[in-house]
């Protein structure tokens, strides 16, 4: 039973020998709580960062990215859970930028062990790195680490503040707070007395917060059960206000266009005609683009257009091709990492059959349904920033940079987002609207790119190739050899983030590869990293969204070959290694009454990836209807270790599956030119009402620990779909998107 | 020269070229954000208003050419007393992000108005301009079912 105060006063040694995974910190003792940023007015208690009771009403803080994913909800009922309020009693809010809100679960990400054989020795260094992550000012949402992160800190934080309250009526009445209990927002006294919380919170501001035990599972109220989402009447009726709606008193619209040659600068520009155009007030130089303000964004749009602008060229190969090339060429030189080498994989187990095959995964955008944008005002030497991000600190010392003033100098505002998916994790939006802000003192602006913009100028998901070797007898696999090629994305993000580069082997090269539970005798993975300038970055499940299309689908192969059902011949590799991973299997076996066998004009596929502390096993099933290729149903199994809302666990996983299909079917960006080919959803589509299939989830509770939910259920889908394509038709995908290679319904 | 609109019931005088689309009239003009921009080209919906019952994409009309009343996802009903059709996307828990989902109502009440009871192909036919890069599909088409199923009850 952890209790809050111990959680926040325990103090860490973090060693960096002690992170061969990505990040080296140096040490540090991190032994104070980070300050409370809530600044209660007269009469309000702020119990702790996570807590404030006035005499009005109750609110919660869920310093997390709202990008869909239901966080603020789970997070407010973890709060909610001990503090005995129902959710409907209470607001949420994102609440301020603040070292208060780090991250604790996503450092611990990085160590470059496999996850699901983790030691208690490691989970603790896990624990402790994560606590450095306040001194990194990582209050980044990402990784699918936030239930991770708050499971125990968010009921910690609320039942302090219910025995905080408790006494505050102890106080009131001159009796012992044994003698009180909390219900429904309310301190319930012998004889029938009830205080409201909102009553108490003047008394209650002036204690200590009082520590107290963690209640036990079997007495949750709200935990474990289907929440209707805080943010769903004002979703169902147009009310929530995302970052592009923010709207303020003398407000101007601005478009942005940066150079399309991605890494490029800019020259200089004529805007003669542009500000001759309707509405157009001016034109601002912004470095490597330029920004039209103007009374309506989309006259800015168009007169963003007009602007004649001189272009320096991309610092990264011309054609798609010598981007291939490069990658390729990853081959050849030392192994970034080896983090797996089980056995020996130099020579051919006796009597095993060879099998080996090249994949090759495009570069993708994150096509966020609402475009980036933010706004911006900067007035009397501070700044004033909405912006729908994953990481305010981040955003707040950007922009402060940006500006050459104090970061404290900088309120940033985090409104719902429109998704995320990775992409709100970058600053280069919250800065290109401070700095335009910056040139227009007084006066707020929002910023906002056109559809194309976003997707020419995305942090890609990186392009990746792969060269599997594998062996099978009896039945089974014996050997797995796999090489992954790709750009190591962390160096490149961790230098956007933090100004720095670390060295050594980068994880997110080889996640979804080289830690899945499968017992294979010999099985080797090795990351190659490509040299490359093009703008990469995290998209929904980072490294694995490849590594499973290539594992699952090189299973698949080596299964075929050696006669076996993909279903079975995964099972009993996973039996032995991590009965989890055959759980989950086991799962959708049943679910979809999975029997190896399909009629004619039916294929089946099944894939299965450990991401983020999370088994995922899907089964796709195709057909063919009128010629045409149509998804018809998906079964999906995961295992969360603690399901705390299934509801909203079971939309993680088929949006999860669902964004890896439209990756998976339609999803590709190429480049001439050092120019992304494709800007709209017409060359960049996705998964539809009438191409999604059918789908049945299922959530289990076998793992010890509680694990990630937003990006688990994307890496699966790819190789779930390549694999019952082959089913039906014989023909193995090993270069999506698939649209290409087969007659798919679109 | 001033234009007249019609929006909810209500008339406001728009002073901004004939061909500013109506979406960034509505947005950035009236004030009405619960309309959004996703694409511009009319590939994804969100965009979704009625003009005189009928689905449209905002950002496909120019400002001169609308011909009828507007309704947009503020003129249904509010968060206090929603229509029965965003009640059922509330039970459903429909939205995740959210940001689709304006579009994605104001197309279902218009196939709703002229189906009172749609078949899942006909669901499929009318709902798959509008893109959901969540994937809440499965929970859109219940949610649907459910209202079709109460608006015919009642």
């Amino acid at each position: 039973m952890a209790s809050f105060k111990k959680i926040a006063r325990r103090s860490f040694l973090i060693g960096s020998a002690a992170i061969v995974g990505g990040v080296a910190f140096g040490a540090y003792y991190v032994s104070r709580p980070a300050p409370n940023p809530l600044k209660p007015a007269e009469g309000e208690a702020a119990f702790n960062p996570f807590v404030m009771i006035s005499s009005e009403k109750i609110t919660l803080i869920a310093p997390r990215a709202e990008m869909g994913q239901g966080v603020h909800t789970t997070w407010a009922a973890l709060i909610a859970e001990e503090l005995d309020v129902t959710l409907d009693q209470v607001e949420v809010i994102h609440g301020p930028a603040a070292t208060a809100y780090y991250n604790s679960a996503l450092l611990g990400e990085v160590i470059p062990s496999k996850g699901y054989d983790k030691s208690r020795f490691m989970h603790s260094l896990g624990e402790a790195l994560g606590h450095a992550g306040k001194l990194m000012d990582m209050q980044v949402t990402g990784g699918s680490s936030s239930m991770k992160d708050g499971y125990e800190r968010m009921r910690a934080a609320g039942a302090s503040a219910r025995e905080t309250l408790k006494l505050a009526a102890a106080n009131r009445l001159g009796i012992a707070s044994s003698q009180l209990s909390t219900k429904d927002g309310k301190v319930i006294a012998p004889g029938n007395i009830e205080i409201a919380y909102t009553d108490l919170a003047a008394e209650a501001a002036g204690l200590e917060p009082v520590e107290a035990l963690l209640r036990h599972r079997s007495e949750w109220k709200l935990l474990g059960k289907a929440q209707p989402r805080v943010d769903m009447p004002g979703k169902a009726t147009g009310t929530a206000e995302f970052g592009i709606d923010v709207r303020l008193p003398g407000m101007k619209f601005a478009a942005l266009k940066a150079n399309p040659h991605l890494g490029g600068t800019m020259n200089g520009f004529d805007a003669s005609e542009a500000l001759q155009m309707p509405g157009v007030e001016k034109v601002v130089d912004l470095g490597n683009g330029y920004a039209v303000v103007a009374n309506n964004t989309w006259l800015a749009i168009q007169a963003a257009e007009a602007v004649v602008a001189d272009w320096v060229p991309a610092p990264i190969p011309a054609t798609q091709g010598e981007i291939q090339d490069a990658i390729r060429a990853a081959f050849d030189a030392e192994p970034n990492s080896t983090l797996r080498d089980d056995g020996d994989v130099s020579a051919l187990p006796q009597g095993a059959q060879e099998v080996s095959a090249e994949y090759e995964a495009p570069f993708l955008a994150h096509a966020t349904m609402e475009p980036l944008n933010a706004t911006a005002l900067f007035d009397g030497g501070k700044l004033q920033l909405w912006s729908g991000n994953q990481g305010p600190l981040l955003t707040r010392n950007h922009c402060a940079d940006a500006l050459g003033i104090d970061a404290e100098q900088v309120e940033v505002n985090t409104p719902l987002m429109g998704g995320g998916f990775g992409r709100r994790g970058e600053m280069d939006f919250s800065v290109y609207a401070a700095r335009l802000a910056r040139q227009m003192p007084g006066t707020p602006v929002q910023l906002t790119w056109s559809r194309e913009e976003d997707m020419t100028h995305d942090f890609y998901r990186p392009g990746a190739m792969a060269r599997m070797r594998g062996a099978v007898k009896d039945g089974s696999a014996v050997l797995l050899d796999g090489q992954i090629a790709s750009q190591a994305l962390t160096p490149q993000l961790m230098n956007r983030w933090f100004g720095m580069t670390p060295a050594g082997p980068d994880t997110t090269l080889v996640d979804g590869a080289f830690n899945q539970p499968y017992g294979i005798p010999n099985f080797r993975i090795r990351g190659h990293a490509a040299e490359l300038q093009v703008p990469v970055g995290a998209w929904r499940s980072v490294g694995a969204s490849f590594n499973g299309f290539f594992m699952e689908s090189f299973l698949d192969e080596m299964a075929h070959a050696a006669g076996a059902d993909p279903l079975e011949f995964r099972l009993a590799l996973t039996r032995q290694e991590w009965a989890p991973a055959a759980a989950v299997l086991e799962a959708v076996k049943e679910m979809s009454g999975w029997t190896g066998k399909t009629p004619d004009g039916v294929g089946r596929g099944v894939a299965m990836t450990y991401s983020f502390g999370t088994p995922v096993a899907q089964v796709i099933e195709v057909a063919e209807e009128d010629g045409l290729i149509r998804l018809r149903k998906a079964w999906i199994a995961a295992d969360l270790g603690v399901a705390l809302d299934p509801q909203n666990l079971e939309a993680q996983m088929f949006g999860g599956m669902a964004y890896g299909l439209s990756a998976a079917m339609f999803g590709e960006i190429t480049f001439a030119e050092g120019a992304a080919e494709q800007g709209n959803f017409p060359d960049y589509d996705a998964i539809r009402m009438h191409t999604m299939p059918q789908v049945e989830v299922r959530i289990l509770e076998e793992q010890t620990h509680i694990s990630g939910a937003g990006e688990p259920g994307t890496p699966p889908a790819a190789p779930a779909l390549a694999n019952a394509l082959f089913d039906l038709t014989g023909k193995r995908a090993r270069r999506p998107p698939l649209m290409h290679d087969f007659d798919l319904l679109i | 020269m001033p234009t007249d609109l019609r929006i909810n019931g209500k008339t406001h005088q728009v002073d901004l070229p004939d061909d500013v689309p109506l979406l960034w009239v509505l947005r950035d003009e009236v004030g009405l954000t619960g309309t959004k921009f996703g694409c511009g080209v009319a590939a994804c919906g969100a965009c979704t208003v009625h003009i005189d019952g009928e689905a449209v994409r905002s950002c496909q009309v120019a400002l001169s050419d609308v011909w009828g009343e507007v309704t947009t996802i503020e003129g249904l009903g509010t968060p206090e007393a929603m229509t029965v059709l965003q009640q059922a996307w509330v039970e459903h828990q429909v939205a995740q992000c959210g940001y689709c989902q304006s579009g994605q109502i104001m197309q279902a009440a218009s196939l709703l108005a002229a189906n009172p009871a749609p078949s899942d192909a006909e669901i499929d036919e009318a709902m798959q301009g509008n893109l959901c890069r969540c994937g809440t599909y499965p929970r859109i088409r219940a949610a649907i079912h459910s209202a079709a199923q109460k608006m015919q009850e009642a």
